[in-house]
């Protein structure tokens, strides 16, 4: 990050006063990497259509269901699934990797995240992610890249510092540490629409994991999609909130694609030293037997 | 009923266009079909509604902000249907309005209560996300169920319905 930080594209992110701003590039910055080789684009969206329908120049896609996700088991890929990824995007250990996309890069944060699981921590997102792009009428295109492949040796995935699993929430819960439900209010509340004909949350019951506060992600965001400055996220998480940078910390959603921006947030942008993603979220704790909620 | 008699009971030009789809066994070329119709999506006019939008036509669990209107005729049996997509990246949700306006607007409110509940699967294939499905299932609800309290209270309707059951 040495030559980046001198990089003039980086001021709008550097004046945010982040604890890691290596972790974000700017729209500008990307248009000027366009055509740099240690630098490979990644979109990650929900939708599906969106990346056929036009992407920045020379940009791969990353979809979470089909590259990142196990068919069988609800886990992450294995190493040797992700060696095999990255060698078909043209990464290798060295490239530095951009992630966005739409959502305000809530999937491309969950991209980004998985990517840590295997320690590519040359990793960036694109602040305000296609949104922005779009919005400062940037080009997009519909051709679809094709990048030599690459030799690509990864470490096993290494989940501890990243993700919790179920086991450790429980006793997360039990030990009276700290959580942050990212969801919506309604959502946190367990105050769901039960109408008839309309699809139900994928659990069985409605509230929230016990001792969680409830501060939906959107809040790290402005209304161009880009974060918040450190001292307006400061205000949020470690003043109303009362969370510590010290602290060790869960953050949850749904199934775990809006935490990872929450995660994010904390980890990178204020520089919390034990945050991790249960990505089991809602969908697993509110269907878990003998397991405590809250309402 | 079986199934097969539940899809003879579907509005025909939903029926055309899920015929259609069944060809479309590539996802690349599926997907340029569906961006196809997003790109075609038009928002509510004006004269139905402006935004601000109400709350009651947000559709619930929608990540992509749509709106349904269902505006009922009531001589003709029809509904018309208006949508609204606030979220410019949100394509599948704007290309699956395009098609149930195409499709049931105007098509005899019996037809329309027969919209299957696996429509999203149908359409935008099985890889979809949760997010995606209960936006989408909500739009569908949103469309199927004023036809089905239609339906419900109209013995023209279920005449035409039993006489439609009873010829297939």
């Amino acid at each position: 990050m040495g030559t980046a930080t001198l990089d003039p594209t980086l001021e709008p992110i550097l004046v945010k006063g982040y604890v890691h701003p290596e972790v974000l590039v700017t729209t500008e910055w990307v248009a000027q990497h366009l055509d740099d080789p240690n630098v490979r684009l990644v979109e990650s969206n929900e939708d599906p259509l969106v990346y056929p329908s036009g992407h920045i120049p020379g940009a791969v896609e990353v979809d979470w269901v089909r590259d990142l996700n196990d068919p069988i088991m609800r886990d992450y890929i294995d190493r040797a699934a992700f060696e095999r990824l990255m060698s078909r995007l043209g990464i290798t250990p060295e490239t530095t990797v951009v992630f966005y996309g739409d959502k305000h890069n809530w999937w491309a944060a969950y991209a980004f995240w998985v990517f840590q699981l295997f320690g590519h921590t040359n990793a960036r997102l694109m602040d305000g992610g296609r949104q922005k792009w779009l919005e400062e009428g940037r080009p997009l295109t519909r051709e679809v890249p094709a990048h030599s492949p690459t030799e690509y040796r990864a470490p096993e995935r290494n989940d501890a510092p990243h993700r919790a699993f179920r086991d450790d929430v429980l006793a997360h819960v039990q030990a009276g540490k700290k959580l942050v439900d990212v969801r919506s209010p309604e959502e946190f509340r367990g105050e769901r629409l039960h109408m008839p004909g309309y699809p139900n949350e994928g659990a069985l019951r409605g509230g929230h994991i016990p001792g969680a506060v409830n501060i939906p992600w959107s809040r790290a965001v402005n209304p161009d999609g880009t974060f918040k400055t450190a001292e307006e996220l400061r205000k949020i998480y470690v003043e109303e909130a009362g969370l510590r940078p010290e602290e060790d910390i869960i953050v949850y959603c749904r199934i775990g694609e809006r935490s990872s921006h929450t995660w994010f947030v904390l980890k990178y942008l204020l520089g919390f030293e034990q945050v991790r993603n249960y990505d089991g979220s809602w969908t697993e704790w509110g269907n878990l037997v003998r397991v405590p909620i809250e309402r | 009923m079986t199934a097969s008699d539940a899809e003879r009971l579907l509005p025909p030009k939903l029926k055309e266009l899920l015929d259609t789809l069944a060809w479309l066994t590539d996802p690349q070329e599926r997907y340029a079909f569906l961006i196809e119709l997003a790109d075609g999506f038009r928002p509510v006019p004006p004269e139905v509604a402006t935004p601000p939008y109400p709350r009651e036509n947000l559709v619930p669990h929608c990540e992509s902000q749509a709106y349904v209107w269902a505006i009922e005729e009531p001589e003709q049996h029809t509904f018309r249907y208006y949508f609204a997509v606030e979220n410019p990246q949100g394509l599948s949700a704007k290309a699956f309005a395009k098609i149930l306006d195409d499709t049931c607007s105007g098509a005899p409110a019996w037809q329309v209560t027969h919209l299957p509940d696996d429509l999203p699967q149908r359409i935008f294939g099985p890889r979809l996300s949760m997010g995606r499905t209960m936006g989408l299932e909500g739009m569908l609800a949103m469309v199927r169920e004023p036809a089905r309290r239609h339906l419900a209270a109209c013995a023209v309707c279920q005449k035409a319905l039993k006489e439609t059951v009873s010829a297939s």
